[in-house]
């Protein structure tokens, strides 16, 4: 069944399903029962399945995404969410040194089906605590999977996905994403879960993202269709592992790639794709590989120096056009 | 009580208010944006606490710091300024509602990550107790704020140390929409300090006059050297969490009741009850006319008129501060980069 429904509500639908089919599946993170989400992901889901399966916790991110590390390793499938990737920085302790570590350091003994979900970026004047992204930190970390979800579609696939996998997994969300709607389609079924999708397909430069500026370069595209150039537009929905093959498909047609990401571009997201193109695909390249994403700087709350810090629209256009002009930033 | 000390305290505690309600309407105007999350309800605290405080004092505040921050001098027209996010700011517009920062008042900050006011007050007091200094630091904090680990962590380095923090739990009873008896095991946050040996009471959150003297108390044996104090105020906001919040989740009757509790009304109440009115006088035996308005002269605190005043008062000084941040100049983003690179002046870097 083909429905219009926003990114929150494909991630509830997701959720929901997942829960009702599987006891071991539950949720925990600070307001996600009685008050249904900070944004309103786990709504209706209290009333349904009771407080042990949709928990509300203390502001303990480091102990309760932990607890869901510790429910894990005996076939619990925890989703836990931490209100923002900003709040997390308490909990990748138990990301990065518990979830990600233990079915290793065991010799392969543990599962750890465990789903950490958050959303993060910039938002609307949320000022430098609260708009940062983690990405780079996660991409780091060998034993865990991270999907970037940018559409409703992909929300519900993916959440469903990540529960179902018994690898730890983190699903990084976009503060603005979540009421944009789209069409979700719950019969069809899933593509992989790290399958990178051509949203646009052109001939001139491959234009490479996730999440949310994933959105702004098809947008970005249309900018540059009216000015003679035919871009192609990559997103990655996953940043670990990366669908390599589907880049360099691309790059083989249009030669030019930019990468655009709402991060910093200083050891971003974007130097690890960079890198890898630059390697794979030397002698396809008609220019260098270019990176386009937000300043070196922690997030202005003043409203217009905010906007100025992560790429726009017109930044995007202006980047594709340097590089095919061979004068990238 | 010193008259002059509780005009100084009403009045922050108008101001407060008064400053808030605007800054909700500066909201909805769209000259704020982010998270905004306000005070009213809660003024007795910051008042009683602040006033009680030395200048030389230092506070650690979280995101809902406006009026902690005015209470302790920073002027409404730069608190205004930085919710507008202008140059003007007291962070030059850089941090925002939930930042403020003022390093010659000794306003160490908001910080917005729940949890951090802790470790940076243990800091401060470190670094007062190693050079032996008299000053003292103030920790503020939520009661949804004591679960998270530095809470601990700090308390027992504190304690272990003697280091010279005043914490003060402002218990509004709510983590956003949950509710203190669903986040606590242990509801009452002052109990949790004795696993630390800490010295920890509970304070009437409403009542300006007991959180002042319980304030001053406090103060008192942490400058005798004795180690850190916790204090817990109850307290409730009027308010949602933040102004995007409606605050549903609670109980109709539980906000009036604590609406019938309004700080700045029972303020007023208590220091009008001290003042008689014409009645009362005329009751009063002619022998005793003398007696009693020497101890009116002692006692009386404040009457309608100076209320009205105080009133009008503290309503020009928002409106001021509405105007001044109006025409302060937005930041460039050269002033973003300088106050990034603040610190490295004279050092060559590569
Ligand atoms: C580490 C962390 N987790 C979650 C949040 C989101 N958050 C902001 S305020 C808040 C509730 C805090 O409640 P409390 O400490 O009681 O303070 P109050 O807002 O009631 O003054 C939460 C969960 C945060 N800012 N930081
Ligand atoms: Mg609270």
């Amino acid at each position: 069944m083909v429905e219009q429904v926003t990114y929150y509500q494909a991630l509830n639908r997701a959720l929901d399903e997942a829960m009702a089919v599987d006891d071991t599946v539950f949720t925990l993170g600070e307001d996600v029962g009685l008050y249904g989400g900070s944004y309103r992901v786990t709504e209706g889901l209290y009333a349904r399945y009771g407080a042990w399966r949709v928990r509300d916790t203390p502001i303990s991110e480091g102990s309760f995404t932990g607890l869901g590390v510790g429910a894990a390793l005996i076939g619990m499938r925890p989703v836990v969410e931490i209100m923002t990737v900003n709040f997390a920085l308490l909990a990748l302790d138990a990301i990065i040194n518990m979830a990600a570590k233990i079915p290793f350091m065991s010799g392969g003994q543990f599962p750890m089906p465990l789903v950490v979900r958050m959303p993060g970026g910039v938002a609307k004047q949320l000022a430098a605590q609260h708009s940062q992204r983690l990405e780079h930190t996660l991409m780091n970390v060998a034993g865990i999977r991270i999907a970037v979800p940018s559409t409703p579609q992909d929300a519900y696939w993916q959440l469903q996905q990540a529960i179902r996998s018994n690898e730890p997994i983190v699903l990084l969300e976009h503060e603005l994403l979540y009421f944009s709607k789209a069409e979700l389609d719950t019969v069809q079924p899933a593509i992989p879960m790290h399958r990178a999708v051509v949203r646009r397909s052109g001939s001139d430069i491959t234009l490479i993202s996730y999440s949310r500026t994933a959105i702004l370069a098809q947008q970005a595209a249309q900018q540059l269709a009216e000015q003679g150039i035919d871009a192609e537009v990559i997103d990655l929905r996953s940043l670990r592992p990366i669908d390599w093959q589907t880049c360099i498909d691309s790059v083989n047609k249009t030669h030019h790639v930019l990468i655009i990401e709402e991060d910093s571009v200083y050891a971003g997201a974007g130097a690890e794709i960079a890198a890898q193109l630059a390697e794979r695909c030397f002698y396809i390249l008609d220019a260098p590989v270019a990176r386009h994403g937000g300043l070196d700087m922690p997030t202005p709350y003043n409203g217009q120096l905010e906007a100025l810090s992560i790429p726009t629209l017109d930044s995007i256009a202006q980047a594709a056009s340097k590089v095919l002009e061979g004068e990238a930033e | 009580m010193d008259r002059q000390l509780f005009h100084g305290m009403l009045k922050d505690m108008l101001l407060a208010r008064s400053f808030e309600e605007r800054a909700a309407q500066e909201y909805s105007a769209g000259n704020i944006a982010g998270f905004l999350h306000l005070y009213p309800g809660e003024e007795a605290v910051a008042v009683g606490v602040i006033h009680a405080a030395d200048q030389s004092d230092y506070i650690v505040s979280t995101y809902r710091e406006h009026v902690h921050a005015m209470v302790r001098g920073v002027p409404p027209r730069a608190v205004m300024a930085e919710l507008f996010g202008k140059l003007d700011g007291c962070s030059k517009g850089m941090g925002g509602s939930m930042h403020l920062f003022d390093r010659e008042r000794r306003f160490m900050g908001g910080y917005a990550i729940v949890g951090e006011t802790y470790p940076v007050a243990i800091g401060l007091g470190y670094a007062i107790a190693m050079q032996r200094l008299p000053e003292a630091v103030i920790c503020f904090f939520g009661d949804g704020a004591v679960n998270q680990g530095t809470f601990h962590e700090s308390l027992n380095m504190a304690a272990l140390w003697k280091l010279p923090v005043l914490f003060v739990c402002e218990n509004n009873h709510y983590q956003i929409g949950t509710e203190i008896h669903r986040h606590s095991a242990v509801s009452d946050v002052y109990q949790r300090a004795c696993g630390y040996d800490i010295p920890a009471h509970k304070v009437n959150g409403m009542d300006v006059l007991e959180v002042h003297a319980k304030t001053g108390e406090a103060l008192q044996r942490i400058r005798e050297g004795t180690g850190p104090q916790l204090l817990e105020m109850e307290t409730y906001r009027f308010r949602g969490h933040s102004v995007s919040d409606p605050g549903s989740y609670r109980p109709r009757v539980e906000v009036d009741a604590f609406r019938q509790r309004d700080p700045i009304k029972q303020a007023e109440r208590e220091a009008q009850s001290l003042y008689p009115d014409a009645q009362q006088l005329s009751a009063v035996g002619a022998d005793h006319i003398q007696l009693f308005s020497a101890h009116l002269q002692q006692q009386d605190l404040i009457n309608e008129q100076e209320i009205v005043k105080l009133q009008q008062q503290v309503d020009s000084i928002v409106e001021d501060a509405v105007q001044f941040a109006q025409q302060s100049p937005q930041p460039d983003m050269q002033q973003a980069w300088d106050a990034l690179n603040c610190n490295r002046a004279d050092e060559v870097l590569i």
